[in-house]
């Protein structure tokens, strides 16, 4: 033992400040986020009352929890399909070496993704806005609307617009991937398929996307996982609101835990409760995701020889 | 290039594919223009007096009301929230690349005992929500004392974000040749030394990688910067100021305008000076 350590030394001495920061920030709060949901705990100042799985059964019988539950899954499916076919239709354009400015066309797009979540937050309440908001502005001037839509106050509306400014916001990090994919087709694939007379849609639809598909796969997965923590887009759009309408997971925790705003009384044990079951559900997702990716990778290749 | 030496084209030129390309051009031109209108308008809507916002609906203000930056900068605090995200930024940037350089490193090229668990523990949390942790983690700071001040909101926006990158670290170094190492180590050259004089220096592209997605990791973040800056508003980074001036002064829209040109500028401009190594980074992330 001591002499494994001794032996080593120099190996544990370099991942010993790593450690330390990845035990406090990522591992510890792991294990404490589990130990907390087990009680019942109000204020960080009080005294944990041990629960059990007491939190967990309150909480699937919670209806602002399955709200917010579902509306995270909606948003996920509201935005992951969008995402990854219009930046796919994108970067399908982008990579074609005749187009001499794509470059810029690039960096523009890419632009949103480079600004914080917050100020997008707030320039999209202003465009949005039913008061003197460009938006409602173009829109009234065509005469598709006769009146200013309150695009985030309604709760028709919120869902989509917030759902389109994501969807803005991240398309070029989607692009992105998308190309570093299409840049792994092999240059003879396509000059084969050109004496082929295979090209445009067709070229695209049979040849170079069964080829990117084990892309797809992780590509689908980031885009998911960074689906499920909105929190910062949606705080600073509408805080969850109107009348919850826009409340996700991690609104909902943060509700719970830090800001019950009518003065109740914080429920933190019961908000870490509501955490694991959301890390479980991310956790679950990444696991499917793997999976997919091995039998993926597996087709691609046959495809390719 | 390629399409261009192939033989349809040589023998029936490439006429067609230029107009195609025209056509493509206009399109995402289009397309463009109206991607970045909202960043037009914001920095328009800056340079406008509050009066002006309201009946001069173009682009390009008349009054030119550099005011608004003054007011956003002092009045609002954007200028010491502005210092703070920089110190969190730039701290946060050296702690992680340093602790995970050192980390991707060993588990990347050495096999030792311990060496799996570890390695497969950071692999399983790379993808755990910060609303899981959140909880633990103020309560954490908290007891340590660090909960309301700029070198707790410090480290713990470093440690949130580490595990990728360690991931990235270990697949970089463990592709690298065995050669140089050897060599350096017939030399009698340090364990230590060897890592900061010769395998630090092969990884420069993912060390440019991961100092990247840390600045944008740590000029973006919002959840914890929100919960740690709650009880101390002094110490709050540009995102969480902005959100509060929002909350604050609803109606002052050119302020708060300038105040978001404020933020993104600094952003902005490291993409464009470093747009190449910000893609093939992010690229890499994804090939990997």
């Amino acid at each position: 033992m001591f002499e494994t350590l001794h032996r080593y030394r120099y190996h544990y001495l370099m991942l010993l400040p790593g450690l330390i920061l990845g035990g406090m920030f990522v591992f510890y709060p792991i294990f404490a986020a589990c130990y907390y949901a087990m009680h019942d705990w109000s204020g960080f100042n009080s005294d944990k009352v041990f629960v059990g799985m007491g939190n967990f059964v309150k909480l699937f019988t919670d209806p602002i929890f399955w709200d917010a539950f579902q509306r995270a899954l909606i948003f996920l499916l509201g935005t992951v399909p969008l995402q990854m076919t219009i930046s796919l239709v994108l970067a399908v354009l982008l990579n074609n070496q005749l187009l001499k400015m794509s470059t810029y066309f690039r960096t523009m797009i890419f632009l949103p993704v480079v600004t914080p979540v917050a100020v997008i937050g707030i320039i999209w309440t202003f465009l949005l806005s039913p008061f003197n908001g460009p938006v409602n502005g173009l829109l009234l001037d065509l005469g598709l609307i006769s009146r200013p839509v309150d695009f985030l106050g309604s709760t028709d509306t919120v869902m989509p617009s917030v759902i389109g400014v994501y969807v803005w916001k991240w398309l070029g990090i989607t692009m992105i991937y998308w190309l570093a994919a299409l840049q792994t087709v092999p240059d003879d694939v396509y000059d084969s398929a050109k004496l082929d007379r295979c090209r445009g849609a067709k070229l695209v639809w049979y040849i170079v996307l069964p080829i990117v598909l084990p892309f797809a796969v992780a590509i689908t997965l980031i885009s998911a996982v960074g689906a499920l923590n909105v929190f910062p887009l949606i705080m600073s759009m509408t805080n969850g609101g109107p009348f919850f309408a826009s409340e996700v997971m991690e609104i909902f925790i943060y509700r719970t835990a830090f800001a019950t705003g009518d003065g109740s009384i914080p429920r933190l044990g019961y908000a870490a409760a509501a955490g694991v079951f959301f890390g479980f559900v991310v956790l679950s997702l990444t696991i499917g995701q793997a999976i997919a990716t091995r039998r993926a990778r597996a087709g691609a290749k046959e495809i390719r020889s | 290039m390629r399409s261009r030496l192939s033989p349809l084209r040589i023998v029936y030129g490439d006429h067609r594919a230029n107009w195609r390309i025209g056509l493509v051009s206009a399109f995402l031109t289009v397309i463009c223009l109206i991607w970045i209108y909202p960043f037009v308008w914001m920095i328009s809507t800056s340079l406008k007096s509050n009066a002006e916002m309201f009946s001069n609906p173009g682009l390009i203000p008349q009054s030119w009301a550099t005011e608004n930056y003054a007011r956003a900068w002092t009045e609002a605090h954007m200028g010491s929230y502005f210092f703070n995200t920089l110190i969190v930024t730039v701290g946060s940037v050296v702690i992680v690349t340093t602790c995970t350089s050192m980390l991707g490193y060993v588990l990347g090229r050495y096999r030792f005992p311990g060496r799996n668990i570890l390695f497969f523990s950071f692999v399983a949390t790379v993808f755990i929500p910060q609303g899981f942790t959140i909880i633990p983690v103020f309560e954490l700071l908290s007891r340590l004392g660090l909960s309301s001040n700029l070198f707790g909101l410090t480290i713990a926006t470093s440690g949130h974000a580490m595990v990728i990158f360690v991931v990235l670290f270990a697949g970089y170094f463990a592709q690298l040749p065995r050669e140089l190492e050897e060599a350096a180590r017939v030399d009698g050259v340090s364990f230590l030394k060897i890592f900061w004089y010769v395998m630090l220096p092969l990884a420069r592209p993912m060390v440019v990688t991961v100092v990247i997605m840390q600045v944008l990791h740590a000029w973006n973040d919002f959840l914890l910067p929100l919960v740690v800056t709650l009880a101390n508003p002094a110490i709050r980074t540009l995102s969480v100021g902005i959100y509060a001036f929002k909350g604050e002064q609803f109606i002052d829209w050119t302020g708060m305008a300038a105040a978001a040109t404020i933020s993104i500028v600094p952003i902005v401009v490291l993409f464009m000076l470093l747009q190449r190594y910000f893609i093939n980074g992010l690229a890499g992330a994804v090939k990997g």
